[in-house]
């Protein structure tokens, strides 16, 4: 008998699993696929980029945060307008309205990571948090996609073109350039 | 009262040459528009865009743009403080390069900063080894920068931190595309395809 309850129980926990195992559930918020990418060398800045939904009633503000390679971290948003790149701080904080989803991804909304203490490197995960005005501070782990990637999975397809094309060792400077960095 | 009146017709003379010099600049930059869409592209005054200039090269040296002349050339403005477009256009721009394979040296491709006080020479360098070594990263003065900028017709302008510590800019993205003499025939995006801006490429390399 214990063992049938410890199995429904199981079974139980299995089904409350999200979708992705890698969903942060923080109050009414859902943020999933937190990533960013390798820098090229010397870099001071980078981009973090997520979804976050909404499944409350009420809206909430992503209002800054942190992370562990840089000092400093803002939520800009890059828009553009008659071919010029303008890069903003997204005033009073991004709002995720009730029942919406945003996706930062690169060419919108991105979180910055200001004044790099360390760069990204491929595959190994950063910490940080993220500040909302009511669900408050948040701990996620941003997957490091390559150089350049324009989303976390056309990353690793932007690597195979680049193994098919005939990658002339210029990969290997990539991430050689990583240990160049002071 | 035959003062007032004298001013009143001065007034009126002046309004009327104010109104004659915009109706002119307008039926010029019309006429330009119009001329630019005659060569098929919609790309205002194309002829009139860049100047000769002297910059300084990520290794330090000089480089004088008369060494550009008869080879087409890719040019675009970006800074390395630029967490997305600047690395993504570089990216690309190796990418490129690496499949154009054997006629890549029939190209050059210039990286300059718009951000001089902050990219030195040595700065640019290590920068950009994490791409294509073809591509020539140049810096220079804030004037020098800000003539070549303005030949171009770049705009580009610093945005201060909120607590005024930092900045970041905002900068025309677009890559020009150079025929061997030097005259602009078209841009590349980052938004279009890839397939897209290599054949614009491939095209400028044909000639």
């Amino acid at each position: 008998m214990k063992m049938f309850s410890a199995l429904v129980m199981l079974a139980l926990t299995a089904l409350a699993v999200p979708a992705s195992a890698r969903d942060i559930t923080a109050g009414d918020l859902v943020i999933s696929n937190p990533w960013t990418r390798v820098t090229p060398p010397g870099a001071k800045v980078a981009g973090g980029f997520l979804t976050i939904t909404n499944n409350g009633k009420e809206a909430d503000r992503l209002i800054g945060g942190s992370a562990v390679i840089s000092h400093r971290l803002e939520v800009h948003e890059m828009s553009m307008e008659g071919g010029i790149m303008k890069m903003q701080e997204v005033a009073g904080g991004l709002e995720i309205k009730p029942g919406a989803t945003v996706v930062l991804k690169p060419g919108s909304y991105h979180v910055m990571f200001l004044d790099l203490k360390a760069s990204p490197v491929e595959g190994t995960p950063i910490t940080g948090t993220l500040k909302f005005e009511k669900a408050g501070e948040v701990t996620i782990a941003y997957d490091v996609a390559p150089l350049g990637a324009k989303s976390s999975e056309a990353g690793h397809e932007g690597m195979q073109h680049e193994m098919k094309s005939g990658a002339d060792g210029n990969m290997k400077k990539m991430h050689g350039g990583q240990h160049g960095h002071h | 009262m035959a003062t007032t009146e004298t001013f009143r017709k001065v007034r009126l003379v002046l309004w009327g040459a104010v109104a004659a010099v915009a109706l002119a600049g307008g039926a010029l930059l019309l006429g330009e528009a119009q001329r630019a869409q005659q060569a098929g592209s919609n790309l205002p005054a194309a002829a009139t865009i860049g100047a000769p200039f002297t910059l300084t090269r990520s290794d330090g040296t000089r480089f004088d743009s008369q060494s550009l002349a008869g080879k087409p050339y890719a040019i675009f403005f970006g800074f390395t403080n630029c967490p997305d477009i600047c690395p993504t256009t570089l990216l690309e721009m190796s990418n490129h390069l690496k499949q154009l394979g054997a006629n890549a040296d029939k190209l050059n491709v210039l990286f300059i900063s718009v951000d001089p006080s902050r990219d030195t020479p040595e700065h640019l360098k290590l920068y950009l080894s994490a791409f294509d070594d073809r591509i020539i990263g140049l810096t220079g003065t804030t004037d020098e920068v800000a003539a070549v900028a303005k030949s171009y017709r770049i705009v580009y302008e610093k945005v201060p931190s909120k607590d005024g510590s930092d900045y970041t800019m905002n900068h025309t993205a677009s890559v020009y595309l150079m025929n061997a003499n030097g005259r602009l025939v078209s841009t590349l995006s980052f938004q279009e395809p890839e397939e897209t801006r290599q054949r614009k490429i491939d095209n400028l390399v044909a000639g």
